[in-house]
């Protein structure tokens, strides 16, 4: 058997951590996903490659997140491993080693946001986002499209990017009315420098094959055959699953193979799913097999019942109509940008954010400057209820002369009153801290 | 004392040890019409001068099996699989027809479908009706090769589809008695290749051991197997699979009882075609990690890291791009192919020992002028091309043996160190293998020590004898064995697929008790094996707490083997 597309996984089922022994994110999470590769002999399939994770450092971490204290504190080795699995997996196709790549590491990471003070959702280190700049640390500037496909909305993704016009953020997930964490509506688009380029699809529960393809042939490709990323990465949650205990969806294995292969990603990097004997040993099977170019025809849950699974048509008329408004949305943005920030010169984006993995209450006000020559710099004032107060200052990677200097004066002036001040220069990939 | 016996591809060498000595060694030439007889007059000559009833074990390295499959002189086999959602498997690589039935066991070894007997009465149809019609052509019965999805996890399938095919066949393997390890296709061809050299061996073993019985020999008599290790005769009958590829085990564990073996290292075989490279790494040797190879066939067999590449004293040597002249190591061409003996000893193609005699290092006694002049024109016709001296040249062909030599020790060493490893704690060890000496044998190796010593820039040893090393390897391995338990507190099952074991356990079955239970087996089934104590070990050992909806359990997985060893090491001097 020889892969179609030369494939690299990075797989890290990492036995020995766990965030509790009874959590869904303990050591046994991808065993059986482990066994069913084994078995099925995927390490012995030409043009399919495994690859360990090569640990992350501090500044990989510092390029995304303001860590609070610092790295070292807020970051396991166990984290920094996982990080480290994802930048290997973009590593492997940047560097030519691999056409493709599929990192399965653990801990996860796409509701990790900017600041981070513990661990919520069950992630602390953006996962897909240390992996991601760390190429265009590398490598230079890309144009990148992820597609979050996790059940949960990708809020700590979307953070990160939401006002990067350079990296297009899609997530479809279960309606944040009926689940965790509670974001990721159809208005909510990015800020004033990328107003657009966040776009959230909340399905209602019980969508299956048919309603997730539906939106992938008539939202996602659409979009993503005008915006021409050089880059398409899925953030591959596994919990749409039918079978999952902490979501509410009937999506299938064959589904989420159809759906790569339709989606075509270069990088793509596991993030929930806790179905774990039902549900990852197929999907993960799945998803490789279509990203290696192979027939995945034959991959399917053992109990798996199309007729059982069959989505009700009042679900589909809904989806139809929800992915005519998203793409509407995305071809006016430009018109509704203006109507959402006018003519300010400040934008504010105010938000309470609950840690509930570690139960922390953060209190934010995102500081986004509106300048005609780049994204602009901007700036985090926040304070969690354990008793920080921090300033986080990020000059943007296509930061003018004049919002650099900015940032470095307001990095200067800034530290009364606070526990701690960061600036991310991601100009010069300098970080600092005091 | 021991005998020890390995056949190659042109040679089979024996060796008697006694006292940590060797008492005595011979080399014949291989005759491949007839490999039974060729065995046999080996042992005879060995032993014929020495008393039979000293002989306290025989065990034997053969390419019975190995060429019985490279030959395709194999029995025909049918196959019967259940494969389950999952890949779509083909088996090209198998000649055999293959049957797929439905049913399937998952990961956990749970029964999702069960087998369908209308199926299977309508496939024993088929397949006499098949075998019918071969009869005249060949009257004996055929082998079935019998393989389910996760049957090491649970075996009953495969069970119940080899006793409802019993009488139809001649002998039947099933797949999860070969191996505890999870890999459905390597599984098939193992199973496959175990049933079709199933009748060769054992055609092999009735004679050898009625021909030693009538030389008087009672010893017990082993076989080799590619891990280094060895196998009661009797027992290799029933898995003559076991016994493919063992000629580089001979040589490694050959190479283990002729040099001390604290430091972590590279062993070389150099020989006339080729150089076979190993690593010992804390003291026992690096494994494939699935299983060896042949041919196109992957399988689970167990067996030695071994890679061969194509450089040896008989490689030919050639000049390329002899018009440009700026790197000129880099012009001569080494290998990969033998094209017949040196021009030393009457070939037509100047080769590495013609290079070795230009500047005098071979210690051949019975080397005539004649022969040297002729092997000096063919140096010096290749190094005119390069405006070189035959001797300057001659040091380039060495130096550059050397390097091709290193350069592959360093691409295999890269790969070694990059296997997949599932825990935090392994990532952050990082457990490199560096070898910190060279260790080598072979035709060849004498003269190239100095130069393996410039390009690895370590220690390079030589034995004094080694000239049958892989016969003194056969001679003194011991018995191998490799058990996989799995037990599942929440099925409440246990699972040793090698043993057979497959028996119910209590809801409170701990790792400690996995443990204890493993190494009983483990000892238990030594004992059979061999009269001298083997030490069994635990390699590998986990417990995952599962969480099922309500219930809660515990998976836990210990590997467990006797290691390859020695009987005694080889006093040298």
């Amino acid at each position: 058997m020889q892969a179609k597309n030369k494939l690299g996984l990075v797989f890290f089922p990492a036995f020995d951590w766990a965030i509790s022994p009874s959590h869904p994110e303990r050591e046994e999470r991808l065993l059986y996903t482990q066994d069913q590769l084994f078995e099925e002999g995927v390490q012995d399939i030409a043009g399919i490659e495994f690859y360990n994770p090569v640990p992350a450092t501090a500044q990989d971490v510092q390029r995304v997140h303001f860590a609070v204290p610092d790295v070292k504190t807020r970051f396991s080795k166990s984290h920094m491993v996982s990080m480290g699995g994802a930048i290997e997996a973009f590593d492997l196709v940047f560097s030519g080693r691999a056409e493709k790549s599929f990192a399965l590491v653990r801990p996860p990471g796409h509701h990790a946001q900017r600041v981070v003070y513990g661990d919520r959702g069950f992630c602390v280190g953006n996962i897909e986002a240390v992996g991601l700049e760390a190429m265009r640390a590398k490598y230079g500037d890309l144009r990148v499209a992820v597609i979050d496909t996790d059940c949960h909305h990708g809020d700590g993704t979307e953070d990160i990017y939401w006002n990067d016009p350079d990296t297009l953020f899609i997530s479809f997930h279960q309606d944040g009315r009926t689940l965790y964490p509670g974001t990721g509506y159809i208005d909510d688009a990015g800020g004033p420098g990328a107003y657009g380029y966040t776009i959230n699809i909340p399905l209602p529960p019980k969508t299956g094959e048919q309603g997730y393809l539906y939106v992938l042939d008539n939202v996602i490709m659409p979009i993503l055959a005008e915006y021409k990323p050089d880059l398409i990465v899925n953030s591959a949650g596994q919990d749409n699953h039918y079978s999952d205990p902490i979501t509410n969806m009937n999506f299938t294995a064959q589904g989420y193979a159809i759906l790569n292969e339709r989606l075509n990603p270069d990088v793509a990097i596991l993030e929930g799913g806790y179905s774990i004997e039902s549900a990852l040993p197929y999907v993960n099977t799945g998803i490789i097999l279509a990203m290696a170019g192979l027939d995945y025809s034959g991959v399917k849950e053992p109990d798996y019942d199309p007729n059982r699974l069959r989505q009700d048509p009042r679900i589909t008329e809904y989806i139809k109509e929800l992915s005519a408004t998203v793409y509407e949305r995305w071809q006016k943005r430009e018109v509704l940008a203006d109507k959402e920030y006018g003519r300010q010169k400040l934008v504010r984006k105010k938000r309470n954010i609950y840690y509930d993995t570690d139960g922390i209450m953060e209190n934010q006000t995102q500081n986004f400057k509106v300048c005609p020559d780049c994204s602009g710099l901007n700036y985090i004032d926040s304070s969690s209820d354990w008793g920080s107060k921090i300033k986080g200052i990020t000059i943007p990677r296509d930061a003018c002369p004049n919002c650099q200097k900015e940032g470095y004066a307001l990095y200067e002036k800034s530290g009364s009153g606070l526990t701690n001040v960061y600036l991310q220069d991601r100009v010069n990939d300098r970080y600092l801290a005091k | 004392m021991l005998i020890g016996i390995d056949m190659g591809g042109t040679h089979i060498d024996g060796v008697a040890v006694k006292d940590n000595k060797i008492i005595k060694t011979i080399k014949h030439q291989v005759d491949h019409t007839d490999l039974y007889r060729t065995i046999l007059n080996a042992i005879y000559d060995l032993i014929a001068d020495l008393n039979k009833t000293q002989i306290s074990r025989v065990n034997l390295s053969t390419t019975i099996s190995t060429n019985a499959i490279v030959e395709n002189k194999t029995t025909a086999v049918d196959l019967i699989l259940q494969k389950g959602p999952g890949i779509n498997f083909e088996f090209p690589e198998i000649p055999a027809e293959v049957n797929y039935i439905d049913g399937y066991v998952d990961h956990r070894g749970k029964m999702v479908k069960d087998l369908n007997y209308q199926q299977l009465a309508a496939l024993k149809k088929d397949l006499n009706k098949a075998d019918d019609l071969q009869q005249d052509l060949n009257s004996q019965k055929k082998n079935l090769a019998v393989v389910t999805k996760f049957s090491t996890r649970n075996p009953e399938h495969e069970e119940a589809i080899a006793e409802y095919f019993a009488a139809d066949y001649n002998q039947i393997t099933q797949g999860h008695t070969l191996s505890g390890r999870l890999n459905f296709p390597r599984r098939v061809n193992t199973a496959y290749l175990n049933s079709a050299v199933y009748n060769i061996f054992q055609e092999f073993a009735n004679n050898i051991s009625a021909a030693l019985r009538e030389a008087e020999i009672t010893a017990p008599i082993y076989i080799l197997k590619a891990d280094g290790g060895t196998i009661p005769l009797a027992d290799a009958i029933t898995c003559p699979v076991e016994t493919i590829l063992s000629g580089p085990a001979a040589s490694f564990m050959g190479m283990s009882a002729l040099f001390d073996n604290r430091l972590d290292s590279v062993l070389l075989d150099i020989g006339g075609t080729t150089t076979d490279i190993f690593f010992l790494v804390d003291g026992v040797p690096v494994f494939e990690p699935t299983g060896i190879t042949i041919g196109q066939n992957k399988t689970l067999v167990r067996a030695i890291y071994s890679v061969s590449i194509g450089l040896g004293g008989d490689s030919c040597l050639s000049v390329e791009n002899s018009s440009v002249n700026d790197s000129l190591a880099a012009e001569i061409k080494i290998g990969p192919e033998r094209k017949g003996p040196p021009l030393l000893f009457g070939g037509a193609t100047p080769t590495l020992t013609d290079a070795m005699s230009v500047l005098h290092k071979l210690d051949f006694d019975h080397l005539s002028t004649e022969q040297v002049v002729r092997a000096g024109q063919g140096i010096t016709e290749l190094a005119e091309q390069l405006a070189l001296s035959a001797e300057d040249f001659a040091e380039l062909v060495l130096k550059k043996a050397a390097q091709m030599i290193k350069n592959q020790v360093d691409c295999l060493l890269l790969q070694l160190n990059s296997q997949p490893v599932y825990t935090v704690r392994e990532i952050l060890a990082d457990r490199q293998i560096k070898p910190a000496e060279v260790k080598v044998i072979g035709g060849p190796a004498k003269v190239l020590t100095e130069y393996l010593e410039q390009e690895f820039k370590l220690n390079v040893l030589l034995p004094e004898e080694f000239k049958v090393a892989n016969a003194i390897g056969a001679a003194l391995a011991q018995p191998t064995m490799e058990l996989n338990l799995l037990a599942d507190t929440g099925r409440k099952i246990l699972i040793i697929p090698e043993l057979n074991i497959y028996e119910k356990i209590g809801s409170r079955y701990s790792l400690a008790e996995g443990q204890k239970y493993i190494l009983q087996c483990l000892n238990q089934a030594a004992k059979q094996l061999s009269d001298s104590e083997l030490a069994a070990e635990i390699i590998e050992e986990s417990s995952f707490n599962m969480i099922d909806g309500y219930s809660r359990g515990k998976n836990i997985r210990i590997k467990a083997q006797i290691k390859p060893g020695l009987s005694c090491k080889i006093e040298q001097g």
